[in-house]
């Protein structure tokens, strides 16, 4: 081979579409990461001058200082390892621009600055780049499709890569979610290739670069206890207590708390660990976020409002002794419920334990590897957001994005994620309010929706239809509601003296979504179940 | 996956690109006096408003046609006229005559942007029709020759980026293509009267108009048939001009004042650093000072005539589709090389029909659409719009050389180079043309790049200030002048054959 030729068989590897083959996925990543580098001059939140103070505080102090310091409002609040990671950008920032590594400088912003943070979370999503490869190798029934767009390893690439939330929530909104859920993903995938150590590994570094993935804990702690620990099963798949292998569990535990040793120790050692904890765990904020994310607590809210409102009309409450502020929901983070009782973070542990227990037990006592492993982290990562305390509307993602893995083997998964999906991206409409990202993010979710709808539709061509009449109904019903919210409400009077209608309308409506396809999510576990333990019956016959 | 919603995420995502870039800095973005594009559009909002029709083109005391006076012709006024009424109101302020001189805010920009990205109504449907129904292929093929079409960076970033209509001009052009495509002649000679209406600049492609509808009218014979074709096109045209410019033709006087203004003579051969042959002969020779400025009127009248004149009779003579479609190009190309008063913007024009070769030829025309884009650097730089001009441009290398696999495209069969190579052939036996392609491909890509990276980082020694854009325009030019003769190669040489027929339909 010569030169020339070597060369342009080099560059065609890149560029050249052949059969069964990965050259499209390249192509996936490169578009979706030239997509990113559009958005880096959109609005970007708070979280932006947060990340900012971040690498300032961890370039300029010592790390005995850093859960201390209070010069900004946005104190150091998530986990050590992150820190670290911020620690370890801070060193490549003072190359763009060494003014946003000063503490005082709150709010810098030049060019080089956002150009410098922006960048950072496109490189960092390698991470997530690298990890969607190893999901897509792990989807069965990939083989047989001749065409591209037909392969389901195709369509969860793009579901993923392309996924509307973390392009907003990351590339505009400002953060790193897409370098975090690509440890989390790639975890998974490790526990699908049975690299049960190394997916271990992984998930104990996450916990400790962001501690908001403790919602899927449990769902990793019962099932690596039971499907790892113990290496075998009795023949109608109930727990066989004699296959327990300490090793195993001590190799567990050393990989755990080496990892929460590397991360807390040194604060730990400091006596700092206290002040690091009530950084990371501040309970002093309210029930719900400021904008009510979609879950239960969001519709428990609306249903004390309408039933107060109820009581007034038919003269069983007096109005003069319901709580004032009540009215101001949406707004004011402390929410005063007048007929319902009030709820306390207890409570809402109590709660979401609750929710999440069937699952957890449903893999304790029938394992489906890692398949049922996976469900079980959809259902804890959607159960924690449903009743968990103070959540925000981005941690929906950490449902969405584990169940595309599922939406693309099974059709009744297919169903739910295209509800969950929808509802869920457009509950992160909000997040997004200046009048110059309204296009993009409707364009944005257009183009997301529209590729799952038809994707996993053609997925699933012989399976009949995907979802029916009144679901989708109901999902188109998100149009008019935008329409309502962002273009009619803001124009007439009811604006000035009510203005979170619109964030109200927005997160009741998408709680419906949320909690149906909470509900069915619950029904295709116990689906599955039945189908396994019908399954054991007819062996054992 | 069904086509429909393949065609609507192409769509999206060229939406969403233009967006993107229209959140970036515009031209003349806070640099009074004069400011740039975006306030001269401004300006035509508030002229056009305020004054009565018959004052808009003439210097008055309210209309001081040395600040960005109008100089496009009535279509792009009443254009102006319309967008100004829907920024009366939301704001009033933005128009008022004299004080919103300059006015800036990010309100404003956001409703400009939306002015063109509303505009895109002309173009973007345009281009998916002609890709459905004139281009070759699968239908994934005609999706991927629609995606790369939409996401051409040059057109991109200077609508939605410098600010300019070009959409609107181009867009009318493409329909008229698509109607004489389609074989509806009058709908087509419609479509583009409207669009020379909008912009004079589309005179660059009157020619090829001219010349496939005058050959088809005498295919069908010129005593009969074709006779009566040839009267209804040159009806539906003048009806269409009395129309546009009805308000005008009542007085003489107004008319020749618009004409004026439409074609300033005065204004010498070339202006800033355009890579055309003018402004590239001026680093050896300078024209401008030795030349009276009729002599250079008359040269490069000629000079363009000369130019256009072999492929304007090669359509005349055999006018299909696809001859058509060349002669689009190398007429605009010759214009923008060789005419009088050209604009670096003015590319545009010839890399709106490369466009539409770009399924058939796919290297060349990436290649070419790449080097006009390049070639707007210095503007772009001016308008702060490096970085969507970098993202844009790998975008559209990547997306078009991976979904039209451009380089395994490059045959001597697929270049249309086969008599030319066969006349190479005795002399050099193992010539390989298409790798030569490749590599001078490659070549100017990388040199492309290297100049854009260097008048980024670099600042011009002292004594040449302007060694950057003058480096620019000139690699930019020889480019240009290599794809003009290839592009009249391709033309000129075409066998007569049937086999060609059959790609045509």
């Amino acid at each position: 081979m010569t030169f020339d030729q070597a060369f342009f068989s080099l560059v065609s590897v890149m560029a050249a579409p052949m059969l069964e083959d990965w050259s499209w996925f390249p192509v996936l990543a490169f578009g979706v990461s030239i997509l990113k580098c559009l958005l880096i001059n959109t609005y970007h939140s708070t979280d932006f001058e947060v990340h900012r103070n971040w690498l300032a505080i961890t370039h300029s102090l010592p790390v005995s200082k850093w859960y201390f310091e209070d010069t900004s409002e946005w104190t150091l609040d998530y986990p050590p390892l992150f820190a670290w990671f911020e620690y370890g950008l801070s060193h490549i920032a003072k190359y763009f621009d060494k003014e946003m590594l000063v503490l005082q400088h709150l709010n810098h912003a030049s060019p080089a600055t956002v150009l410098f943070q922006r960048l950072s979370v496109i490189f960092t999503d390698i991470v997530l780049i690298y990890a969607v490869r190893e999901c897509c190798k792990c989807v069965q029934r990939d083989r047989g499709s001749k065409d591209i767009l037909g392969k389901p390893s195709f369509v969860l690439a793009v579901l993923l890569l392309w996924n509307f939330g973390l392009l907003i929530v990351d590339h505009i909104h400002f953060q790193y979610n897409g370098f975090l859920f690509g440890v989390l993903l790639l975890s998974i995938a490790r526990h699908f290739q049975h690299r049960h150590l190394e997916g271990a590994l992984l998930f104990a570094l996450l916990l400790n670069l962001k501690h908001i993935y403790l919602y899927i804990a449990p769902a990793y702690g019962i099932f690596l206890l039971r499907s790892y620990c113990f290496t075998q099963d009795n023949a109608d798949g109930s727990l066989n207590w004699r296959s327990f292998s300490l090793s195993r569990l001590v190799a567990l535990g050393i990989i755990v708390c080496s990892i929460f040793a590397l991360s807390f120790g040194p604060f730990i050692l400091l006596g700092q660990l206290p002040q690091v904890l009530s950084r990371l765990f501040p309970f002093k904020r309210g029930l719900c976020h400021a904008y009510w994310a979609p879950n239960f607590w969001a519709l428990y809210n609306v249903a004390d409002k309408l039933l107060s409102v109820l009581g007034v009309r038919l003269n069983l409450l007096d109005a003069n002794r319901l709580h004032k502020a009540s009215m101001t929901g949406g707004l004011v983070q402390e929410f005063q419920h007048s007929v319902l009782p009030s709820v306390s973070p207890f409570v809402t542990l109590v709660c979401t334990l609750m929710s999440l227990l069937p699952a957890l037990f449903s893999i304790w006592c029938r394992p489906s590897g890692a398949r049922g492993f996976l469900r079980c982290i959809v259902i804890c990562a959607l159960g924690s957001f449903m009743f968990g305390w103070h959540v925000h509307e981005k941690a929906i993602l950490m449902a969405i994005l584990p169940l595309s893995l599922m939406a693309v083997e099974n059709k009744e998964d297919a169903r739910i994620f295209l509800i969950l999906a929808t509802t869920g991206h457009y509950s992160l409409f909000p997040l997004l309010f200046t009048a110059a990202e309204l296009p993009i993010k409707i364009l944005l979710m257009l183009l997301f929706t529209l590729y799952s709808f038809t994707s996993l539709k053609m997925l699933f061509r012989h399976e009949g239809r995907l979802i029916s009449i009144p679901e989708a109904s109901y999902l188109a019903g998100l149009v008019p509601l935008e329409v309502f919210c962002e273009l009619v409400y803001p124009w007439t009077r009811w604006q000035q003296p009510f203005p979170f209608i619109p964030l109200l309308l927005t997160s009741v409506y998408c709680a419906l979504g949320v909690t149906y396809s909470f509900i069915n999510l619950y029904l295709s576990l116990l689906r599955t179940e039945g189908a396994v333990k019908g399954k054991a019956k007819g062996k054992s016959q | 996956m069904e086509n429909w919603s393949l065609v609507s995420l192409s769509v999206l995502l060229g939406l969403v690109m233009r967006w993107t870039v229209s959140l970036n800095s515009y031209s003349g973005a806070t640099k009074p006096p004069m400011f740039g594009d975006y306030e001269a559009q401004r300006h035509w909002q508030e002229v056009t408003y305020n004054l009565p029709i018959q004052q808009w083109y003439f210097n008055t005391s309210d209309n001081d046609l040395n600040y960005w006076g109008l100089d496009y012709p009535p279509l792009t006024a009443y254009h102006s006229l319309l967008c100004a009424h829907v920024a009366q109101l939301i704001n009033p302020e933005w128009i008022e005559l004299h004080k919103s001189r300059g006015y800036e805010s990010p309100a404003h920009k956001l409703f400009m942007r939306a002015t063109v990205i509303i505009a895109d109504i002309v173009y973007i449907p345009a281009v998916v029709l002609y890709c459905l129904y004139l281009s070759d292929g699968s239908s994934r093929r005609k999706v991927a020759t629609m995606l790369c079409i939409l996401l051409y960076p040059g057109l991109i970033l200077i609508d939605n980026g410098h600010f300019q209509y070009n959409n609107v001009s181009l867009g009318l052009a493409l329909w008229g293509v698509l109607g004489l495509g389609l074989g509806w002649d009058l709908l087509g000679s419609l479509a583009f009267t409207l669009a020379l209406n909008y912009k004079q600049m589309e005179l660059y492609h009157s020619l090829p108009f001219f010349c496939y509808l005058l050959g088809k009218c005498a295919r069908q014979g010129l005593t009969g048939k074709g006779l009566i074709l040839l009267v209804k096109i040159a009806a539906t045209v003048v009806v269409s001009f009395a129309v546009c410019w009805l308000p005008f033709l009542s007085d003489s006087q107004q008319s020749l004042q618009v004409l004026r203004r439409l074609f300033p003579v005065g204004r010498g051969l070339f202006e800033d650093k355009v890579a055309n042959t003018w402004c590239s002969m001026n680093v050896l020779v300078k024209i401008k000072t030795h030349l009276s400025a009729e002599t250079q009127l008359y040269l490069s009248l000629v000079a363009t005539l000369l130019a256009v004149l072999p492929s304007s009779v090669k359509l005349l003579m055999k006018p299909t589709f696809w001859q058509f479609k060349l002669a689009l190009v190398n007429s605009s190309l010759a214009f923008f090389l060789l005419s009088f008063q050209v604009h670096e913007k003015s590319i545009l024009l010839a890399a709106l029909p490369v466009c539409l070769l770009i399924n058939e030829l796919p290297l060349m025309s990436i290649w070419f659409l790449l080097v006009s884009t390049f070639s707007m650097l210095p503007l772009l730089l001016k308008d702060g719009l490096l970085l969507p001009y970098v993202i844009t441009s790998l975008a559209f290398l990547f997306t078009s050389m991976y979904l039209l696999s451009a380089l395994e495209r490059t045959t001597v069969d697929i270049l249309r180079i086969e008599p030319y190579s066969r006349l190479f052939r005795p002399c050099f036996p193992r010539l390989n043309l298409p790798l030569i392609v490749k590599w001078n491909f490659a070549f100017f890509i990388l040199t492309m790049a290297g100049l854009s990276f260097t008048s980024m980082a670099l600042d011009p020694p002292a004594k040449l200030p302007d060694l950057f854009p003058v480096l620019v325009s000139l690699c930019a030019y020889f480019q240009f002048l290599g794809c003009l003769v290839y592009f009249n190669i391709v033309q000129l040489m075409e066998p007569s054959n049937k086999g060609d027929q059959k790609k045509i339909n």
